[in-house]
C-alpha cells in the first residue's frame, strides 16, 4: 500500500533542522527531546505500518505550559506539528511528516481528579484508555468507550479520533463521554472548552474538536464522564446458517425494545481464526456468529437472555450458548477483542471501518465477498452489528506489491459501497491519510470547503497534523484561495 | 428581499436561494421555526424573517435501526406521536422551553428548533443531550450554500462533526433544513421515588447517590415548595413542601427489584414515597414541560454546574440575592427565579457562580433586560476569538440571527 501520496515537505524547514532542534531545547528540558535517528525511528509510523516518515524531532513534554511554548515557537517558525498518543491509529492519523515535529503526550498521563458524586474524572491525555477505567475500578466506576486497542491507546488519541468500541451501542462514543477539555492552540494559547458540568450555554466547540484528528489543537487535559458499573454483565452466542438470518435477528431484538450493551458479529473465516487463537468455544459450523451482551442483576440478565433466546428462535439458530461463568464470558470476549491480533498471526491484513444501515447488511456482505473475489483476496468480517460498523479484514501478503495494491483497491471499493448503501467511510478509526481521497465519495466540494473553513478557525496556517483528512488537491486549492 | 417580510420557503433550494440573496444584500435575518422560543436570547434587531415552518415531514424512520430523519420545520409533536406508535422515543426528552417565555404557540416547537437550542430534558442526565442524539444534518450556511454533515448511521467519524457543532448555536451558524437523530425504545414501565421536605444539600446528596448506583436512574429533580404548587398533579401540588423525585424506567420485571435496592440505598435520607407508572409519567411530563417554572414572569436563570457543587452554589447565591431554586440533573442543572430588577440579578449571580466554575444563561426576562446584559455566559477572550472566527467560517456577512447569542456574532 504505497499508493497514498504524502504531502511534500518544505525544503526551507528541512534545512533548518538543527536550528529548530536547538530552539526546542531552550523551551523544554533536554530529556523531553528525541533527536537521534534511532530514537526518532520509533515514531516514524503508527498502526498503518505500510507508511513511514522520519520526523524532524520528537518532543515529549510533561506539562501543558511546555506544550504551549513548543507550539508558539513552531507557529512562529512555521514548523508543522503532528500530535501523537500511543500511535495506534489504523488510518495513518499519527503518521509524522519529514518537515514536522512529533509532539507525543505519553509522559502526560496523570489522573488529576476523581469526583464520584459528580461522576467525572479529570486526566492528562497521555493516559491510556484502560488506565482511566482501572483508576476508578476499585470504586465500581468505569469509562465507557472501549476501543479494541484500549490497553495501549491514549485518551488524547481517542479524542482525536472520537473512538468508539464494542460497548458504545449503549454508552455512546467519545464525544458523548467528554465533559471538558484543555487544549493548546497552534499559537500557544491555552483554551478550556466545557468543564465539569453538562451543556454550558453558547456554542459547543467540544464536538468540533473531538474527532478532528489533531488538526485543531493539542488537547492536554480531559474531563471525562464516568459511570457506575452494572451489577453484572453476560454474553450469549447465537450461530446462524446465514448472515441474513443473523442480521434479521439483530433487527428483531431491537424491535422488541431490547438494546443490548453490545452486539458483535463474526463471519465464518473470522470465527475460525479467533477460535483457534482464543479457544472461546465458538461454533465452527455456522456462517455467522452473534455475541450479544446484556447487563443487570442475575435475574435481569437471565430474563433478558431468555427473551433474546426466544426472539432468535424465529431465525432458526444452529447454535445457542449462554455464558455460564465469568471465565466463559472472559473467553468469549477475548476471542472477539483479540480478533485483529489473531488474524495478524496468519496473514497481513488491511482493516476497514465502514458503516452501513443494518438493513443493508446482506447486500454489504455479498458486495464485500464479490469485491474481494474479484481482486483474488480473502476476507474475514467482524462487525459491531448494533450500530452497523463493519470491520472487513482483507488478508494479503505485505511483501507482494501486486497483492498490496489489490488489497488497497478492494478496500476503496468496499468503502465506496458502504457510502452507496447509505453509510459512511469510517465509524471509529478516522480518515487520516488512508481515506483522505475517498472523502469526496461522501461529501461534495461545498461540504468539504465548510469543514476546511472550520479547520482554519482553529489553525489558520494549517500547521497541525498536515496532509490528513481532506483530499490533497482540495487542501491545496483551499489554501491557495485563502492566502 | 423585502424588509419586514416573513419568508416561508417550502424547500431547501428555495431557502438556500433566499439566504444567498440576503447575503448579497447584507440583509440580516431572523432565523426561526415556529418562533416558540422567540423571547429567549438577546432581542434581535432584524426586520426580515426566514422560517423553516413550512419545511415539514418525516423523511426516514427505521425503527429497527433506531434512526429518524425529518425536515427542520416538522413539529416535535408529530415526531413524538410517530415514535409513540412504535414504542420508541427521543431519549433526551426535549424540554419545553417554549412554555416559559410567552413565545408563539402556533404549530408548536419544531424539531429544528429543538436541536438549534440543544433542548434536553430530565432524561439527559442518563442518556445524553439532544446534540448527543443528533447524527446528521443538512443545513444552509450564511452564504446560501447547502452543507451536509454526518449521516444516518450511528457511528460516523468521517470528517469533522459539524452537525453537533451547529447544535446549540441558535440559528446563528447555519439554518438547519433536515436533521437525523438516534431514537430509542421506550421503557416498558416507570416508577418514581419521592422524598418530602429535604434540605437542598440532602436532596443533592440523595440525587448523586442515586445516579452513582447501578440502577439507571433516568430523572432527578428537587423542587422548592413554591414551585411544587405550580405542578399539575393536584395532590402533589397541595403538599406545600419541597419535593425530591427520582425516576427509574425499565422492563416491568426489573422495576420491583430496582426500586427495592434504591429504597435500601436511600433510606438514610428520609421516608420514601412511590409513584406508580401512570402517576410517574404525569409527574415527569410536568418536569419536562417545565410546569414548575411557568405562571410567573420573573427573571429565570439556568445554571449549569458540577452536581456536587449545586447546593453550595445556591446557598452562596441566597446569601446575596433573593431567589428560588430548583435542581435537575443530579444537582447539575439549577433553575433560579429572581425578583424583577434592572439587571435581572446578573451582576451578583455571575460573580458568585464564577467561584464555582459554573455557567449561567438568562432564560426569561423582558427585552430591555435581555438587551442590556449578557444572556449567555460571557466567555474568556480566547474562547470569544474562536467563536467570532467560527461565525465568520459559516456566516461571513453575519446575516443569520446576528446578536441572538453574543453581540456582533
Amino acid at each position: 500500500m504505497a499508493g497514498i501520496a504524502i504531502l511534500k515537505p518544505r525544503a526551507d524547514i528541512l534545512g533548518k533542522r538543527s536550528a529548530i532542534v536547538n530552539a526546542l531545547k531552550k523551551l523544554v528540558p533536554a530529556r523531553c527531546i528525541v533527536e537521534d535517528e534511532a530514537g526518532r525511528r520509533a515514531f516514524e509510523t503508527d498502526a498503518l505500518t505500510a507508511y513511514k516518515q522520519m520526523p524532524l524531532a520528537v518532543v515529549l513534554p510533561t506539562t501543558t505550559e511546555e506544550v504551549s511554548r513548543v507550539l508558539s515557537f513552531c507557529h512562529l517558525a512555521g514548523v508543522r506539528v503532528v500530535a501523537r498518543g500511543a500511535g495506534t491509529s489504523l488510518c495513518g492519523g499519527a503518521l509524522p511528516a519529514e518537515d514536522a515535529i512529533v509532539l507525543g503526550l505519553s509522559r502526560m498521563n496523570r489522573v488529576l481528579e476523581v469526583n464520584l458524586e459528580s461522576r467525572y474524572i479529570r486526566v492528562e491525555t497521555g493516559i491510556t484508555n484502560l488506565g482511566v477505567s482501572r483508576s476508578v475500578a476499585p470504586t465500581n466506576f468505569f469509562y465507557a468507550p472501549d476501543p479494541s486497542s484500549q490497553l495501549a491507546c491514549t485518551i488524547g488519541g481517542n479524542i482525536a479520533m472520537n473512538s468508539g468500541g464494542a460497548h458504545c451501542l449503549k454508552y455512546g462514543v467519545t464525544v458523548n463521554n467528554v465533559l471538558g477539555l484543555k487544549m493548546v492552540m497552534m499559537n500557544g494559547d491555552i483554551v478550556e472548552l466545557g468543564g465539569t458540568h453538562l451543556d454550558a450555554s453558547g456554542y459547543d466547540l467540544l464536538p468540533l474538536v473531538i474527532g478532528s484528528e489533531g488538526q485543531m489543537g493539542i488537547v492536554t487535559e480531559a474531563t471525562l464522564r464516568i459511570l457506575r458499573n452494572a451489577e453484572g454483565a453476560r454474553p450469549m452466542m447465537l450461530g446462524f446458517d446465514s448472515s441474513e438470518a443473523a442480521g434479521a435477528c439483530v433487527s428483531a431484538i431491537i424491535a422488541q425494545g431490547i438494546v443490548p450493551v453490545a452486539i458483535e458479529f463474526m463471519d465464518k473465516p473470522a470465527i475460525k481464526v479467533c477460535e483457534e487463537f482464543a479457544h472461546a468455544g465458538y461454533p465452527l459450523d455456522v456462517e455467522a456468529l452473534l455475541i450479544i451482551e446484556v447487563e443487570g442483576s442475575e435475574a435481569e440478565i437471565a430474563n433478558l437472555l431468555g427473551q433474546i433466546d426466544r426472539i432468535a428462535w424465529d431465525f432458526a439458530p444452529k447454535f445457542v450458548k449462554r455464558s455460564e461463568s465469568e471465565a466463559e464470558s472472559a473467553a468469549i470476549w477475548k476471542g472477539r477483542k483479540a480478533a485483529f491480533g489473531a488474524i495478524g498471526r496468519i496473514s497481513d491484513y488491511y482493516c476497514m471501518d465502514g458503516v452501513i444501515p443494518l438493513s443493508k447488511l446482506t447486500q454489504a456482505l455479498s458486495g464485500i465477498a464479490e469485491i474481494c473475489a474479484k481482486h483474488r483476496l480473502q476476507v474475514a468480517n467482524i462487525f459491531h452489528a448494533g450500530d452497523g460498523n463493519l470491520h472487513p479484514l482483507i488478508l494479503y501478503n505485505a511483501n507482494d506489491p501486486d497483492e498490496k495494491a489489490r488489497a488497497e483497491l478492494a478496500g476503496e471499493e468496499i468503502l465506496t459501497l458502504c457510502v452507496e448503501l447509505g453509510g459512511c467511510l469510517t465509524g471509529e478509526h478516522g480518515v487520516g491519510i488512508e481515506k483522505r481521497e475517498l472523502m469526496s465519495t461522501q461529501f461534495n466540494d461545498v461540504d468539504i470547503a465548510q469543514q476546511m473553513r472550520v479547520k482554519s478557525v482553529f489553525d489558520p496556517d494549517w500547521l497541525l497534523n498536515p496532509g490528513k483528512v481532506f483530499p490533497l488537491k482540495a487542501q491545496e486549492a483551499f489554501l491557495a484561495r485563502v492566502r | 428581499m423585502y424588509v419586514n417580510e416573513t419568508y416561508l420557503p417550502s424547500g431547501e433550494q428555495e431557502l438556500a436561494a433566499l439566504i444567498a440573496q440576503a447575503a448579497g444584500e447584507k440583509l440580516p435575518l431572523e432565523i426561526c421555526g415556529n418562533r416558540t422560543k422567540r423571547n429567549i436570547g438577546r432581542p434581535l434587531q432584524t426586520a426580515t424573517r426566514v422560517s423553516t415552518g413550512q419545511m415539514r415531514g418525516i423523511t426516514l424512520y427505521e425503527p429497527t435501526e433506531l434512526v429518524l430523519s425529518a425536515k427542520a420545520g416538522t413539529p416535535l409533536a408529530e415526531i413524538e406521536a410517530l415514535l409513540e406508535k412504535n414504542n420508541q422515543e427521543l431519549a433526551f426528552e426535549p424540554c419545553h422551553l417554549d412554555q416559559l417565555s410567552g413565545g408563539e404557540q402556533q404549530g408548536g416547537a419544531t424539531i429544528g428548533g429543538v436541536f438549534a437550542v440543544n433542548a434536553s430534558g430530565p432524561r439527559r442526565v442518563l442518556r445524553g443531550s439532544a446534540r448527543d442524539h443528533l447524527i446528521g444534518v443538512r443545513a444552509v450556511n450564511g452564504m446560501g450554500e447547502i452543507v451536509k454533515s454526518g449521516g444516518r448511521v450511528m457511528k460516523n467519524v468521517t470528517g469533522y462533526d459539524l452537525a453537533r457543532g451547529i447544535a446549540g448555536s441558535w440559528g446563528t451558524l447555519a439554518v438547519l433544513t433536515e436533521v437525523t437523530m438516534k431514537v430509542l425504545p421506550k421503557a416498558e414501565d416507570t416508577r418514581s421515588l419521592l422524598f418530602l421536605n429535604l434540605p437542598d444539600e440532602g436532596a443533592v446528596n440523595a440525587m448523586c447517590r442515586a445516579m452513582g448506583s447501578p440502577f439507571e436512574v433516568s430523572g432527578t429533580v428537587h423542587l422548592p415548595a413554591s414551585f411544587v404548587e405550580r405542578l399539575s398533579m393536584p395532590d402533589i401540588a397541595k403538599l406545600g413542601q419541597p419535593v425530591t423525585a427520582l425516576r427509574i424506567e425499565n422492563f416491568a420485571s426489573s422495576l420491583d427489584y430496582r426500586t427495592g435496592r434504591l429504597h435500601e440505598a436511600l433510606q438514610p435520607f428520609g421516608a420514601i414515597y412511590e409513584l406508580d407508572d401512570a402517576r410517574s409519567r404525569a409527574f415527569w411530563r410536568d418536569i419536562r414541560n417545565l410546569t414548575f417554572l411557568t405562571g410567573s414572569d420573573w427573571p429565570l436563570w439556568r445554571i449549569s454546574t458540577a452536581p456536587d457543587k449545586g447546593a453550595k452554589l445556591v446557598s452562596a447565591l441566597k446569601a446575596q440575592l433573593e431567589c428560588t431554586a430548583a435542581y435537575e440533573w443530579s444537582g447539575g442543572l439549577i433553575w433560579v427565579e429572581v425578583p424583577p430588577a434592572t439587571d435581572s440579578g446578573a451582576a451578583v449571580l455571575r460573580r458568585i457562580i464564577a467561584e464555582f466554575g459554573a455557567d449561567a444563561m438568562l432564560v426569561r426576562a423582558n427585552a430591555t433586560s435581555r438587551a442590556a446584559i449578557d444572556v449567555f455566559q460571557p466567555l474568556p477572550e480566547v474562547n470569544m476569538g474562536l467563536i467570532r472566527r467560527l461565525k465568520e467560517a459559516f456566516d461571513p456577512q453575519r446575516i443569520l440571527s446576528p446578536g441572538r447569542m453574543y453581540a456582533g456574532i
